[in-house]
């Protein structure tokens, strides 16, 4: 680190890689005057553990808990895209009713992920209760997830064509239960903290992302949609047949503030788990019957071939780039992480701000530092 | 201590042969002990309070097993943890400062307790100067926060240091205004004096009239940034600053801070009870010190409720409060209760 370089009249803080708000094992460099901040460096690789390099030695199914340990907050997502992308790459094509169970699991995965990122940032703003309200509704998630598979974090589901356990009797009224007792809670957490002047106060007008910023840097997911950019893979490449749902997708409005204000790209993750709930409650509906490992192949070797195939997770595009030389062992396992691009921009718009408004801002861009790094 | 010491002089035989030093000297010392007894046995009551009252509003139980009923004794048990761990103190650090400063902290709010009224009888020194020895010696706490701040050689510690510098200093100045405006009706500083002008029912009580109703507000909204309480706990702002000037602290000098802290929210809101809730005054079926105690439990009690539901400001928007919104509205409460007293006097 280049003391040496600095004026003199700015303090170097580092915050982080342990420190209570940066999300995992972030560290930041902020070089501030006073409680200015004129400068972030954002330093990441605390939390590598060479993903990429193991999915080259292991057979292809054999990646898949690799994927779920990336962002170990949204694991179901994480997997789907993997099986996916190997699917693609051997031309398997999967029942509806893994389709379906498949984008169950994605959505209740979701709303447990943006109950954490909305917890969390709660938190980091300062306000307690609402944390531990997210968690309880959490921890019910987890539980539903605990009873589908064994797992409730890293859960090893979403396999090369099929999943690994069909749902047990008695999980679609328990999973509705779920939905119908959630969405009250969603209006409380508004009267708690969404509206709060306080929580208005310290977001809306900070951290602001615009139009241009957001598609420079391939920002995704919901801190795209926070700056007012409606794309959404679910509706513009639709997987799992998305396309037969009904749904919408929320966009910041910029209703307290600038448009793509931490604000925005907080209240789109509320939305977003109103219009997952509507998902979980469709899926249900409609679940076919069919055998969850009837398309299981015995071996997977796909020919000599490669594929990029994205899908939309809690933080956005998750790309995976597989390339195979017919082989059962993967000859490239390549992740684009969308908490990569945007944690690239935090420089850009953390600069001037205090050091109340980094904490502000790193949560609201919701990273997980397991994907990052990888 | 005057009343203390005629009941000594009556219940305890030939006391009054004593030498006089001693006559003086012994009520003395048992007043000090008594409230170093209280100082002491508020927080512990209060932090279990805390963790009960938080835990229920975030729909848990908070602590349940020491001590059987709903964990009373689980503050005694962490006290007993803290003594017995570890004194540690960084290798960088300036060492005398860093044993102080929680001295320093914990000597201000304890200094404090001594013009408390807690009954008619029940104060340790009425001072006549009660209002202004608890403005002054209570501000003795930031400095110690700097001392810790500073002499940790920590840059969380620091910020955290200043940042408490800056609020407390800021508040301080619309809190005390405001107290004018109860102070200019009474003409005295004295606290009991100050109680005494409430007595004569509920709605004699200074919060029922309408500028001191106002100044109680002030009072309590700049009270609770002096005691760093949300929405206005920055100093110790644990997502940014990991825990502000006490994040270098462990083991008992850590216990310290946390009991003046405490301390600090009883003292506080004992202090609004005696300008604007009638201090001891209270319907005849409990004695003064009860309605006393009960009347600053609650205003303790609306602390923690806010503490548990708001979010943090951020420091600008801190100073803005108090510059730009409570040092007005406090001025001109000051000159509204001069006019009022004045006009009351028939003055012209």
């Amino acid at each position: 680190m280049q003391v040496e370089a600095y004026a003199g009249e700015e303090m170097v803080l580092n915050m982080g890689p342990q420190h209570p708000s940066t999300h995992g094992v972030l560290r930041l460099e902020l070089e501030t005057d006073g409680e200015i901040v004129r400068k972030v460096i954002p330093h990441i690789g605390y939390l590598h553990r060479c993903f990429e390099k193991h999915a080259e030695n292991i057979d292809y199914p054999g990646v898949i808990p690799f994927c779920d340990r990336m962002d170990y907050i949204a694991s179901m997502n994480n997997s789907l895209g993997y099986a996916l992308a190997v699917e693609k790459l051997m031309g398997l094509e999967v029942n509806e009713r893994v389709k379906t169970l498949r984008v169950l699991m994605a959505e209740l995965n979701r709303v447990a992920s943006h109950l954490l990122s909305i917890g969390t940032y709660a938190m980091d703003i300062g306000s307690f209760t609402p944390f531990l309200h997210c968690f309880r509704e959490r921890e019910k998630v987890l539980d539903l997830f605990e009873w589908l598979c064994g797992a409730r974090l890293l859960y090893n589901y979403n396999w090369v064509g099929g999943v690994s356990h069909d749902i047990p009797e008695g999980f679609e009224a328990k999973t509705r239960e779920f939905v119908t007792q959630f969405e009250p809670v969603i209006a409380e957490l508004d009267k708690l903290l969404s509206y709060n002047k306080i929580f208005l106060e310290r977001t809306a007008d900070v951290g602001i992302i615009s139009e241009e910023q957001a598609l420079s840097h391939n920002v995704t997911g919901p801190n795209l949609r926070g700056s007012g950019i409606g794309w959404d893979l679910r509706k513009e490449e639709p997987y799992c047949g998305y396309e037969t749902y009904d749904f919408e997708v929320p966009v910041g409005l910029g209703e307290h503030g600038p448009l793509g204000s931490c604000w925005d790209r907080y209240y789109v993750r509320v939305r977003e788990m109103e219009q997952s709930l509507g998902l979980i409650r469709q899926a249900l509906e409609r679940l076919p019957e069919g055998d969850v490992h009837e398309h299981i192949p015995r071996r997977v070797r796909p020919a000599k071939s490669e594929v990029y195939d994205r899908t939309e997770t809690p933080r956005g595009e998750l790309g995976y780039y597989l390339v195979s030389d017919g082989g059962l062992i993967p000859f490239r396992v390549k992740v684009k992480s969308p908490c990569f691009t945007v944690l690239s921009l935090l420089p850009a718009i953390a600069k001037g701000g205090m050091v109340a408004d980094i904490i502000a801002i790193i949560g609201s861009i919701d990273i997980v530092m397991g994907e990052i790094d990888r | 201590m005057e009343y203390l010491r005629e009941v000594l002089t009556q219940q305890v035989a030939g006391y009054d042969q004593l030498p006089e030093v001693l006559q003086i000297f012994l009520p003395m010392l048992l007043a000090c002990l008594l409230c170093l007894g209280l100082v002491a046995l508020v927080p512990l009551v209060a932090i279990w309070g805390e963790r009960k009252v938080s835990a229920h509003m975030q729909d848990r139980l908070g602590p349940m097993r020491v001590g059987g009923w709903h964990g009373w004794a689980q503050t005694i048990a962490d006290g007993v943890k803290l003594l017995l761990k570890e004194d540690i103190i960084p290798a960088q650090a300036d060492r005398l400062l860093f044993k102080l400063a929680p001295l320093v902290v914990f000597a201000g709010g304890f200094a404090a307790f001594v013009v408390l009224p807690f009954g008619e009888r029940f104060i340790v020194s009425d001072l006549n100067i009660g209002v202004l020895y608890i403005a002054a010696i209570s501000s003795l706490g930031v400095v110690g926060i700097i001392m810790a701040g500073w002499a940790s050689n920590n840059k969380y510690a620091l910020f955290g240091g200043m940042r408490a510098a800056a609020q407390i200093v800021s508040y301080e100045i619309p809190t005390v205004l405001a107290i004018l405006t109860v102070v200019i009706p009474v003409g005295s500083l004295s606290m009991q004096e100050i109680v005494k002008a409430q007595s004569g029912g509920v709605f004699n009580w200074f919060i029922f009239e309408p500028v001191t109703f106002l100044a109680f507000w002030v009072v309590f909204l700049g009270t609770l940034a002096e005691v760093n309480r949300t929405p206005f706990d920055i100093p110790e702002a644990e997502s940014e600053l990991v825990a502000g000037y006490h994040t270098e602290y462990s083991g008992m000098r850590f216990a310290f801070f946390f009991l003046a802290e405490y301390a600090n929210m009883f003292l506080v809101s004992a202090l609004a009870t005696t300008l604007f809730l009638g201090g001891w005054h209270g319907p005849g079926f409990l004695p003064g010190p009860v309605w006393f105690i009960l009347k600053a439990v609650a205003l303790v009690f609306v602390q923690m409720w806010l503490r548990w539901t708001l979010p943090r400001l951020r420091v600008d928007q801190l100073m803005h409060v108090s510059w730009k919104v409570l040092l007005p509205i406090s001025f001109i409460l000051v000159l509204a209760a001069g006019t009022l007293a004045l006009w009351r006097e028939g003055a012209p």
